[in-house]
């Protein structure tokens, strides 16, 4: 036979029970119903192009912008290059990373630039004579390339790719398929380097 | 004043009575179930030399009795003999029922190798073989049976696959509750410590409807031990050691039982893994940490009883750190460069990428027999699931997950076993369910969205004894499901990409979307009829004959309704989709078995028809900031996946035993005529024991398992454009890794170095020649071999 007394103390222990089981379930971790907030993102890519040369009074910047302002998926992203290059022309290069689903948006590189050591830009380009040179190191010495300097050659048409790993094999030899990490940002735009107008 | 006066006449009417000692008591004994009356029955009053038999009408007559106390002992073949008290006070008339059904006593008896239904096609782990796999996963253990196989994320995420069919196909059923713990995920093994259960029985066939409606798979039960009342206490406690993750398991548990029917346990296990090392390197970051948890208290009598149950289990599992890679590229390279991008020194440390998943179970269930009818039982649960996956996150993000999910799945059941009638069981019930996930903020758009769940289902199922070795049997089942859910679509998806806007417009909430993304409100409302048949026929003493038939119907999961996001460890992103609609599958199976202890065997083929089977599989690239991902879209396509499970035992001499198992399968997609993914490829093994009851109860047994390489695969490899190297690149996403061989060696040895109790020791080799290989059912395999070589050392005291 159960004792009714018995089965009472059994019950109120499942129910204590439950009542952790309730109260373990509370760490709710600041939990907002809107889930609009896209905080790691990274919309936007902008590579800035200013000309070292300061004789030339134009001195205005060329930009290679990427965009995909609803991150993967949706909406294409779409790539904007402000300029064409001119040949056998040293330019200051800075990237900017932001998020533009916040406003104001949110500036990324502060965020690579704090964790720069586990950081690296990479640039390659399928034009020849382009060179581009990492000009910033992080607390180990290595380059990471948020500052730049991009060198052309003689003119001609094709490709620029910049690529941000994360967590890459630093020091490495200068390769992002040596590099090997994570990739944070593959971007190629359709670059041309044309002779200056004489 | 007229009761007082009553009550006195009644006194002294009595008191008299006794100092005569003439009272006779008349009695009946009778069949519980039925009513029947019980021929020769043997009565005793307890304390005096009286001594009958029942009649056939089931009576019996003791004369010459005084007004007392008595004892009576009531026993009848086939029987639990019974013991109650009764007070003679005057010509007394009592009605004793006894249980007389053998399989209804297997309840109360321990039972170790009863079926669930005489007609199931089932396959049982016992007590004594789950606890060779104390230090591993309820899939691992799964993994032994002929026709089950896994789907892996490294060698911890261990999802088990029934012919071929996983997550939410098979029903995991833990402790009567059907375990809820986001099972919908190739990457979420399911959570239970293999430690708690007394056993594990798989059913592979029908018979399945109590449980559900969706088993296209099967059914997986994992059962507790009953317990014999009588006053005990008892307990053991096991240890294990591996050199490979240098890590181990520490498993205690205590039972102590009442003769009066009363039983309560208590279990608790430890395990901790570094990382593990195959063949040729260390698979950095692959360690776990788990700690379990379970308690249980009940009471058992054949009338009536209750069991109340609750389990903890906390995971910490890390994720293979070289499987954390950014997009198609980096996935090409991981696959070409044939090892692990990243390789560092041994470490118990468990970094990010990992998992930690803490999943909580209650319930209470409580039944009574009602003469004449069966027995009516009510179980509530409930079960709170928490998974957190960390990921390598930029900024302070470290220890934010990206995913945050918190499940909570709560039910009722009733339950009616009718088995008064002669021949026939039926058994019926209803079950109602409420389930609830919130995806809680974690600075990245939800892969599962919030949304409320209400099941309400209805089912009888019911068999019959045709005769003496024939058995049929049948079911039906009808489920009704609804599921509201709260979830932001890109308005460029929404409007474009899967043209919502104008299939389900009433999803809309008619807010301005924010961050471009708009809010809506799906809701779908499901409702299912599934059935069930089978036919057991038993013949020439040890052969038996079953034919089972199924028809099962599967809702689309919230995964395959509403996933939308990246997986960074396969460079993919996995999207569902709101027009998935439920599957349907028709499987049959035959079995031909013969269960004897020199030579027994079981042959089961079995067809499976799925209309609308959902599959996920690659579609092509999507571009993103990271450079190109993988889409996998889910997508609907008639199936079909037939084969056979083939086990055979034999005993070659009095301490040499043979067993060997075979499973084939074939799935293919009907629509596009093109196999179906991830099936897997044909295995067998086989198996040598040595047996020597006298020696230490001595043991020694080598086996083998191999699993041929899997040949029909859907081809869906691509080029990619490597914007570096400027060269189009052939991602090889599908083809399978080449077939492997395993050899396991195993020892065992029983010590009484105590005057109570046991010492169990245990000596064991995995992957006996440390063969390199890959498993095309592990989502890793693109980046890394399987565990190598490993020593294995376990210690169980029984006390």
């Amino acid at each position: 036979m159960i004792k009714p007394m018995k089965t009472i103390k059994l019950l109120a222990l499942f129910f204590m029970s439950s009542l952790i089981l309730t109260s373990c379930s509370s760490d709710d971790d600041g939990h907002d119903d809107d889930h609009d907030h896209e905080e790691e993102l990274i919309t936007t890519v902008i590579y800035t192009l200013t000309e070292k040369n300061t004789d030339v009074d134009d001195n205005s910047s060329i930009t290679l912008t990427f965009t995909d302002i609803d991150g993967p998926g949706g909406e294409n992203p779409s790539y904007a290059v402000s300029e064409t290059l001119l040949s056998n022309t040293e330019y200051t290069g800075k990237l900017q990373l932001l998020n533009a689903t916040d406003d104001p948006a949110e500036d990324i590189t502060e965020e690579v630039k704090e964790e720069a050591d586990e950081h690296e830009f990479f640039f390659s380009s399928t034009i020849s004579g382009l060179t581009i040179s990492k000009n910033d190191t992080d607390e180990d010495g290595n380059p990471v390339g948020i500052e730049s300097t991009l060198t052309t050659g003689d003119a001609g048409t094709g490709t620029l790719t910049i690529i941000l790993k994360h967590e890459p094999t630093k020091p490495n030899d200068g390769t992002s398929a040596n590099a090997g990490g994570s990739t944070d940002v593959e971007v190629t735009f359709d670059i041309s380097v044309v002779d200056p107008v004489k | 004043m007229k009761n007082i006066c009553l009550i006195l006449f009644i006194l002294i009417f009595s008191f008299s009575y006794s100092q005569n000692c003439n009272s006779i008591f008349i009695g009946e004994v009778t069949d519980f179930h039925n009513k029947a009356p019980l021929e020769n029955a043997t009565i005793k009053l307890i304390g005096t030399n009286k001594i009958t038999i029942s009649d056939n009408k089931g009576k019996f007559t003791f004369q010459g009795l005084c007004n007392n106390v008595y004892s009576i002992e009531v026993s009848h073949l086939g029987c639990e003999t019974k013991i109650l008290k009764l007070d003679i006070n005057g010509n007394t008339f009592k009605s004793i029922s006894l249980e007389h059904h053998l399989e209804a006593l297997n309840e109360v008896i321990v039972a170790s190798s009863s079926k669930i239904e005489q007609t199931s096609v089932q396959q049982s782990i016992s007590k004594k073989d789950i606890e060779a796999f104390t230090d591993k996963s309820l899939g691992d253990a799964l993994n032994t049976i002929s026709g089950v196989s896994s789907l892996n994320t490294g060698n911890t995420i261990v999802k088990p696959m029934i012919h071929g069919l996983h997550s939410s196909r098979l029903l995991i059923v833990n402790n009567n509750v059907r375990l809820s713990d986001q099972e919908w995920g190739d990457e979420h093994a399911p959570n239970i410590d293999i430690n708690a259960s007394g056993r594990i029985d798989l059913i592979k066939g029908a018979n399945t409807l109590m449980y559900g409606s969706d088993a296209i798979g099967g059914l997986i039960l994992i059962r507790p031990e009953n317990y014999a009342a009588k006053d005990s206490i008892f307990g053991s406690t096991a240890l294990s050691f591996n050199t490979n993750g240098w890590g181990g398991n520490l498993n205690s548990e205590i039972v102590k039982t009442f003769k009066s029917g009363f039983y309560s346990k208590v279990q608790a296990s430890y395990k901790v893994f570094g990382d593990f090392k195959s063949p040729d390197y260390q698979l950095t970051n692959t360690g776990i940490k788990s700690i379990n948890a379970s308690a249980r208290i009940g009471y058992k009598s054949f009338e009536k009883g209750f069991d109340a149950y609750y389990s903890y289990v906390n995971n910490n599992i890390g994720i293979l750190r070289a499987s954390h890679i950014g997009n198609t590229n980096d996935l090409v390279q991981a696959i070409n460069s044939g090892e692990p991008q990243y390789i560092e020194d041994f470490s118990h440390h468990i970094a990010n990428p990992k998992q930690s998943i803490t999943h909580h179970l209650a319930k209470i269930e409580a039944y009574k027999r009602f003469k004449g009818l069966g027995k009516l039982s009510l179980q509530y649960d409930l079960q709170l699931n928490r998974r957190k996956e960390f990921d390598l996150r930029r900024g302070d993000r470290e220890n934010i997950p990206v995913i945050n999910l918190k499940l909570f799945t709560t039910s009722i059941q009733p339950n009616l076993r009718i088995d008064a009638i002669d021949n026939l069981k039926l058994n019926t019930g209803i079950l109602l369910r409420y389930q609830n996930n919130e995806a809680i903020s974690t600075g990245v758009n939800p892969i599962i969205p919030d949304f409320d769940k209400y099941d309400v289902g209805a089912y009888t199922t019911g068999t019959y004894n045709l005769n003496l070795n024939s058995e049929i049997s049948a079911g039906l089942r009808y489920d009704f499901s609804r599921i509201e859910a709260t979830k932001r679509y890109r308005v460029t998806d929404w409007n474009e990409t899967y043209n919502y806007d104008e299939l389900f417009p009433e999803f809309d909430s008619g807010e301005e979307p924010s961050s471009s993304r708009l809010l809506t409100f799906p809701e779908f409302t499901f409702k299912n009829t599934s059935a069930s048949l089978g036919y057991a026929n038993q013949f020439s003493d040890d052969f038996e004959f079953i034919f089972n038939y199924g028809l099962a119907s599967r809702n689309p999961n919230p995964s395959e309704l509403f996933s939308d996001g990246l997986h960074h460890s396969a460079a993919r992103i996995e999207i569902g989709k709101l027009t998935i609609g439920k599957e349907v599958a028709n499987k049959f199976m035959i079995s031909l078995e013969r269960t004897n202890q020199n030579f027994g065997f079981s042959i089961s083929p079995y067809y499976k028809h799925i209309k609308d089977y959902i599959q996920l599989i690659p579609v092509g690239e999507t571009t993103t900031i990271r450079g190109s991902f993988i889409e996998w879209e889910y997508f609907q396509v008639d199936a079909q996946i037939f084969g056979a499970d083939i086990d055979i035992h034999k005993k070659i001499s009095n301490h040499l035993k043979y067993n060997g198992n075979l499973s084939v399968l074939k799935g293919n997609n009907l629509s596009d005529d093109t196999p179906l993914i991830h099936m897997p490829g044909t295995n067998f093994s086989n198996s040598i024991t040595y047996q020597n009851p006298k020696l230490n109860q001595l043991l020694v047994s080598l086996t083998q398992k191999t699993v041929l390489k899997q040949n029909n695969y859907p081809d869906y490899n691509f080029y990619t454009f490597n914007a570096t190297t400027q060269e189009n690149v052939y991602v090889d996403i599908s083809s399978t890794p080449p077939g492997y061989s395993l050899f396991n060696f195993n020892s065992s040895a029983t010590f009484k170095p105590f005057k109570k109790g046991s010492l169990k020791v245990e000596f064991n080799i995995e992957n006996l020649f440390n063969v390199s290989y890959r498993e095309y059912l592990n989502r890793l395999r693109y980046y890394t071999d399987e565990v190598g070589r490993n020593f294995n050392i376990k210690l169980k005291f029984n006390y």
